[in-house]
């Protein structure tokens, strides 16, 4: 039993990984389910066991094929590591058993077992992103975990699914490609891949031009990968047409791996002293997430589609993120790190319960909209005109919405309470009034869109006829799972906070 | 790495030129295959990117030998092998994504794409 807790990195990613070619071998839907399913179940449990080993032992390296590091690859886990491989992991958790009951409309019964495939392929490259100690590797799993996510959006029913997938695997190799640009030129100025290796060596050599030219390529690339506000244009239609299970776990999980390959590069490579004392990075970023606080979700108010409207406000959401991470503290960096966390099981728990809305209409798809448009074979899109008096025929999956945007806009008992308050914390202790005004005031705009849809489903008289038609219990449960986890650590912010604050110590003190 | 003229940095020059006109084409061009290449002539600049350094002239295999004194570095060979290998299997995808795309809307037009959009969502009354 000991020898297998000492494995426990390996098989972090080597389970998820496993499970795709099984279930493309198996080629029946079921099978696949469960063995993709029992994948990610396993890879909860590894993560569980790794954060409880990080809180005990601190820092753990894993040296894949007993090759001691630099030479070998090495898989390290940190808090922060572990606090990331706990939200990526639990989300598929969840979120496997939801995709049973939703693709059966969604995606044609041949291609279930594709689908858990790409799945458990894209699980396994997140999960290999977080964990890996190596540069290189970095970009590999980043590469595992993209194409997998093309596929998956291009799995959408609407024609559009497969030009927002197009326009996301421009972009996306786009970054990726920057990125490995910029871990050419370290591995040119260092001659080392490990990512402690490089943050010790580089100390020697920070001021030289092809370092600075590798800070840029890694930023610029990451962000476009995480959609920092002016890099996000992939970002809404593809969540708003991809198959409701996969926005759910992209939102959860995707992004939120992007903002941590930046932080590790920011902070365990390059260095604070690099990036916040000489070059005007936090300045830049400080802009950029201001922008995208307001912008994004002023945007937001403006869209008649559900799911786009709750995707721009993710762009607005990374903003609050980023916003973090650019004051240079240990608080600014803990409340990015717990944003991170606290955003994506409310987005999860949104798109989620989004999910059964667009079930519902797909039943009800027989009665035409206000404007009289015939549903053809693509499931209509959950418009604000086709949601009047929803809460009427789905009591459970509106309040479920009105909770978790309750998070969104930062009402005190949410998740997003905790980390907004921490935030302003961060930006009283730089003593930066101003931006604990710009974050009061961005949030009374998530207040607006939260608003649009309340009105719409409590206060609009439902359509004649609508009878009470909630959403199937295998879609509800995982959805109020996470809701209730966005209620929870509201109010339990030990576990959230804890780890995240431990994180940020270990981030900070590695890098001066 | 001595500080010198062109014939030096030739190869250095040659990377940076792919790399910019990959880009560029990616940018500039609204026909999904025609972005597609330039795609690739990007991701080919950063091959020998790596590539290059790793050479030495008169360098050798990297095996012990009281001969030799200049080895090559055969690391970003085996880097650049999994890039390739990357490289390949994002092209494959977005050809076929390209075929679905051609399916669907019955071009491979950037614009024509966006308008055939543009016009679904009056429909529906998304703004946009």
């Amino acid at each position: 039993m000991s020898s297998l807790s000492a494995h426990l990195p390996a098989l972090q990613v080597v389970l998820p990984l496993l499970s795709a070619p099984f279930a493309v071998l198996l080629r029946h839907g079921g099978f696949a389910f469960g063995i993709v399913t029992a994948g990610a179940w396993a890879a909860f449990a590894c993560a569980i066991g790794l954060w409880l080993q990080t809180g005990e032992a601190g820092i753990i390296s894993y040296h894949i094929g007993s090759w001691p590091p630099p030479w070998g690859i090495e898989y390290r886990v940190d808090r922060l590591a572990s606090f990331v491989l706990l939200l990526v992991s639990g989300t598929a958790a969840i979120v496997l058993p939801y995709s049973r009951a939703s693709i059966e409309h969604e995606i044609p019964r041949e291609l279930h077992y594709l689908y858990y495939a790409m799945f458990g392929l894209c699980l396994a490259g997140l999960l290999g992103i977080t964990i890996t100690g190596d540069a290189f590797n970095v970009f590999v799993f980043l590469e595992i975990s993209s194409l997998s996510t093309y596929v998956l959006i291009a799995l959408g029913r609407d024609r559009r699914a497969l030009a927002a997938s197009y326009r996301y695997l421009i972009m996306g190799t786009i970054g990726a490609t920057f990125f490995v640009i910029g871990i050419g030129f370290l591995y040119l100025m260092t001659g080392t891949l490990n990512i402690v290796d490089l943050g010790e060596r580089l100390r020697t050599v920070e001021d030289s031009r092809p370092v600075l030219a590798a800070l840029a390529f890694i930023t610029v690339g990451v962000s476009l990968k995480l959609a920092l506000f002016p890099l996000h244009q992939w970002l809404p239609n593809a969540y708003t047409y991809a198959p409701s299970a996969v926005t759910a776990f992209l939102a959860a999980t995707a992004t939120k791996v992007s903002v941590y390959v930046l932080i590790r590069f920011w902070f365990s490579v390059f260095g604070e002293t690099l990036i916040f004392e000489k070059l005007p990075l936090p300045q830049i970023l400080l802009l950029l997430s201001l922008a995208a606080m307001f912008a994004a979700s002023f945007i937001a108010i403006f869209q008649d589609n559900l799911k786009r409207l709750f995707a721009y406000s993710s762009v607005g959401q990374i903003g609050y993120i980023t916003l973090g991470m650019s004051f240079d503290s240990v608080n600014g960096l803990g409340a990015a790190i717990l944003h991170l966390f606290n955003h994506g099981i409310t987005k999860a728990a949104i798109f989620l319960l989004i999910g059964g809305v667009v079930l519902g209409l797909a039943k009800n798809s027989a009665v035409p909209n206000s404007r009289g448009v015939p549903a053809g074979a693509v499931p209509p899109a959950p418009t604000f005109d086709r949601l009047a008096g929803l809460a009427k025929r789905m009591p459970l999956t509106c309040f479920g919405i009105v909770l978790a945007g309750l998070s969104l806009i930062g009402v005190p008992g949410t998740a997003g309470f905790v980390s907004k308050w921490y935030l302003i914390l961060a930006a009283m202790e730089a003593g930066q009034f101003w931006i604990v005004a710009a974050i009061l005031l961005s949030s009374l705009l998530a207040i607006a869109y939260v608003w649009r849809f309340v009105e719409v489903a409590y206060f609009k008289p439902a359509p004649e006829g609508t009878t009470k038609q909630e959403a199937p219990l295998g879609l509800l449960i995982p959805a109020w799972l996470l809701v209730i986890g966005t209620i929870w650590f509201g109010l339990d912010t030990s576990f959230t906070v804890g780890t995240a604050t431990e994180a940020a110590l270990q981030l900070v003190k590695a890098g001066r | 790495m001595s500080s010198g003229g062109l014939p030096e940095h030739f190869s250095y020059i040659v990377t940076v030129f792919l790399m910019v006109a990959g880009l560029f084409i990616v940018i500039a061009r609204g026909n999904l295959i025609k972005k597609l290449v330039g795609l690739s002539v990007f991701q080919t600049s950063v091959y020998l990117l790596y590539i290059t350094p790793g050479k030495l002239l008169g360098g050798t295999a990297p095996i012990l030998s009281p001969q030799f004194t200049v080895y090559s570095n055969p690391l970003p060979h085996v880097l650049i092998l999994t890039a390739i290998v990357v490289g390949v299997a994002t092209l494959a995808l977005g050809l076929a994504l390209a075929v679905r795309i051609k399916e669907a809307y019955g071009t491979i037009e950037e614009d024509e794409i966006t308008a055939a959009d543009n016009a679904v969502q009056d429909v529906e009354g998304v703004k946009s």
